[in-house]
């Protein structure tokens, strides 16, 4: 070992240096998950499925005990869920969700994440919760400026009529 | 040399030489390199210390925990805002300390036999130690805190782990809620409770555990956080805003680093990553080709139950139980998995002296491999062959200075597993049997292979520590030189200023009385 005078020079060094990596590495370098010009569109929902519901006939129903004559015959499974997400009228998702659940009755979810230049684009979302039925029960078409670093978020909720952006 | 060992070794030389150059400003005993896990529980401390006054201090609301913490960076910066600063840098320092531990023992081959359950124990605390770490930076809910959310989510979500996807919580603002961040902190105080309890694991099959580094060591490391919160406050970045994707972060390396890599390669690959290298760390005591030496051997006629190798055994491996054949007493009892066949036993029995005049010396508890018989038949026949002045008997430790380089016809060198293993009766033997001067050449402080070896013969010699060395023998005529492998002219140095001064010393004989075994009035 040094001398003490050197020993304590030498710890004053190498603590400082301690500190300064600490220090530097604790908020440097900056880091940019994206480019500045950038914006990011995220797709999610989760949303459940449909029930393929079908009306008991009259004779169906005398059949079954008077406390369990429900008018309707709902499975336990629920439809798969249709998406498609149309900017500037080409195509950037195309999902089939399926159900979770061992029985397929459970919520289906998603979640897209694109990137896209700064600039006005026309989104178009189209959602069918009912895979037995044609065409698209949801439908939702708006031109949007997006601004660098925006977060656009394209969710869905019934009660705040279907698909939304935000 | 197969591909682990050659790896081992391109870490361990370097890592080595950085020790060596820190023993000259710390010495070993302050070495920070050399107390790695020490540290760790240290920083560990500073972290509890300073986060149960930020628990304190903080407000769970959404908007409230930002400003919350702010505030006290601001209003309180001679005190919250230090106790801030030091909660972060100390966990920036955990991080590395962790690493630099992992890779230690890894490049030391300390991960194997029956260092097995310390290492495994070991690998769940890296997990732990991050995801508390992650977490501690979402509760701060600035633009780092939804960078990291974010990320930290959509990697989790690769996994199909969640009916719904986690990062939902993080899309709107109104997403989140007050219970979110109260369930955070819980969570944030949860993971060090259970990596605690996971560290009382990974250190119980060890004794005299260094649960704290020196004072010195401990001093000057608090010192260098606190300049550093001083010099550099931790601060919060621009408040959280889910509308808008953070610019330019001000991230943490030490802890946040998955969070590039993920944008860099993708969630498949950072998992296929992390898993690979979990397996690997559990694997590698699998993998190595460490072949076990014979352990501890104890002679129920020769132990007196007095528990000395269980007080100086380094990995807890010797417990007592009642005699067999000997009522009222105990003896040791040797577990075969966790001895770590160094020999410190064999030096710490009272039954290891030379001066017994059985033919054939068998003690309480000895090594297969080098047991004391033969140790003290080496021992005399090299007195026997020493010629001319300043004769010296040179112990020397397998795995330190090689000391069998010192040979000479004045020199007579014994090899040994582990300088620990020396029962301090022999230093007292050699003089009065012929030798002038007694070298015991260690591993450097805090350097040894078996954890104790050094500070138990240095506390033996000193006569603070049984068995002690009789105060009868001259101190003079002892020299304790800790020198690591690359230390062979260090040792080479030593022996010759220790020839020096024994050169200027009248003979042994007329300080410590010649004794000679096989002519001794009992022999």
């Amino acid at each position: 070992m040094l001398k003490p005078a050197a020993a304590i020079a030498g710890q004053v060094v190498l603590y400082g240096a301690f500190a300064a990596f600490i220090g530097f590495f604790a908020t440097n370098p900056k880091y940019s998950q994206i480019p500045d010009d950038v914006a990011v569109v995220r797709v999610s929902f989760s949303h459940l499925g449909e029930r393929d519901c079908r009306k008991r006939t009259p004779e169906e129903l005398a059949k079954l005990p008077p406390n369990m004559r429900a008018p309707m015959d709902c499975p336990r499974e629920r439809s798969d869920i249709k998406f498609e997400l149309d900017i500037d009228d080409k195509n950037y998702v195309k999902h089939v969700l399926y159900p979770t659940g061992l029985y397929k009755d459970g919520i289906s979810t998603m979640y897209r994440r694109i990137e896209l230049k700064a600039g006005t684009y026309k989104f178009t979302a189209r959602m069918q919760d009912n895979t037995k039925l044609e065409g698209w029960r949801f439908e939702k078409e708006e031109t949007i400026d997006l601004k660098p670093l925006q977060n656009l978020v394209i969710d869905f909720h019934p009660d705040k009529g279907g698909l939304f952006f935000k | 040399m197969s591909l682990d060992t050659a790896l081992r070794t391109t870490v361990k030389v370097p890592f080595q030489r950085c020790e060596e150059f820190f023993d000259q400003f710390f010495g070993g005993a302050h070495n920070p390199l050399r107390h790695l896990g020490a540290m760790g529980l240290y920083l560990l401390w500073i972290i509890v210390g300073s986060g149960i006054y930020l628990y304190i201090v903080i407000d769970t609301g959404v908007q409230q925990v930002y400003n919350s913490i702010g505030d006290i960076t601001r209003d309180q910066w001679y005190f919250g805002g230090i106790l801030r600063s030091l909660h972060r840098y100390a966990s920036d320092a955990f991080m590395l300390v962790m690493g630099l531990h992992l890779l230690r023992e890894w490049a030391f081959g300390r991960y194997t036999g029956f260092r097995f359950y310390s290492w495994v124990t070991g690998v769940p605390l890296i997990w732990l130690a991050f995801a508390s770490g992650i977490g501690g930076y979402w509760i701060v809910w600035d633009q780092v805190a939804q960078f990291s959310a974010i990320s930290t989510t959509e990697l989790l979500d690769w996994l199909p782990i969640f009916s719904e996807p986690a990062v939902r919580n993080f899309l709107t603002t109104e997403s989140i809620n007050d219970r979110f961040f109260t369930l955070l902190v819980f969570i944030h105080i949860g993971l060090p409770i259970l990596l605690l309890a996971a560290l009382w694991a990974h250190v119980h099959r060890i004794s005299h555990v260094d649960h704290l580094p020196s004072k010195p060591l401990m001093q000057g490391t608090a010192g260098a956080l606190l300049a550093l919160s001083l010099l550099q406050p931790a601060v919060s970045e621009a408040p959280a805003n889910l509308a808008a994707i953070p610019a330019d972060t001000r991230l943490d390396w030490f802890i946040l680093f998955l969070h590039p890599l993920t944008d860099l390669t993708s969630p498949a690959f950072v998992w296929t990553l992390l898993c690979a290298l979990t397996v690997l760390l559990f694997a590698l005591p699998f993998l190595s080709e460490h072949r076990a030496a014979p352990v501890a051997v104890v002679d129920p006629a020769n132990c007196n139950g007095c528990a000395r190798c269980q007080a100086d055994c380094p990995y807890a491996a010797v417990v007592m139980a009642p005699h067999p054949a000997r009522p009222g007493y105990k003896i040791a009892v040797v577990d075969e998995s966790l001895c770590a066949s160094c020999g410190i036993c064999a030096g710490a029995c009272p039954s290891s002296t030379p001066f017994r005049s059985q033919e054939r010396l068998i003690t309480g508890i000895d090594m297969p491999q080098l047991p004391v018989d033969a140790l003290r038949a080496a021992l005399e026949n090299k007195l026997a062959a020493l010629t001319g002045h300043t004769r010296v008997v040179v112990f020397g430790c397998d795995h330190g200075a090689a000391a069998a380089e010192l040979e000479s016809a004045n020199t007579a060198t014994l090899p040994m597993i582990c300088a620990g293993m020396l029962p301090p009766s022999f230093v007292e033997y050699a003089l009065r049997a012929g030798a002038d001067g007694v070298m015991i050449a260690s591993c450097r402080q805090g350097a040894c292979a078996y954890r104790l070896g050094d500070r138990w013969t240095q506390a033996r010699l000193a006569r603070e520590r049984e068995p002690r060395l009789r105060t009868k023998v001259p101190d003079q005529r002892i020299e304790i030189v800790y020198a690591s492998a690359n230390d062979g002219k260090l040792l080479h140095h030593a022996l010759i200023n220790f020839k020096a001064r024994l050169a200027t010393m009248p003979d042994a004989a007329q300080e410590i009385q010649p004794y000679l075994r096989r002519t001794a009035h009992h022999a």
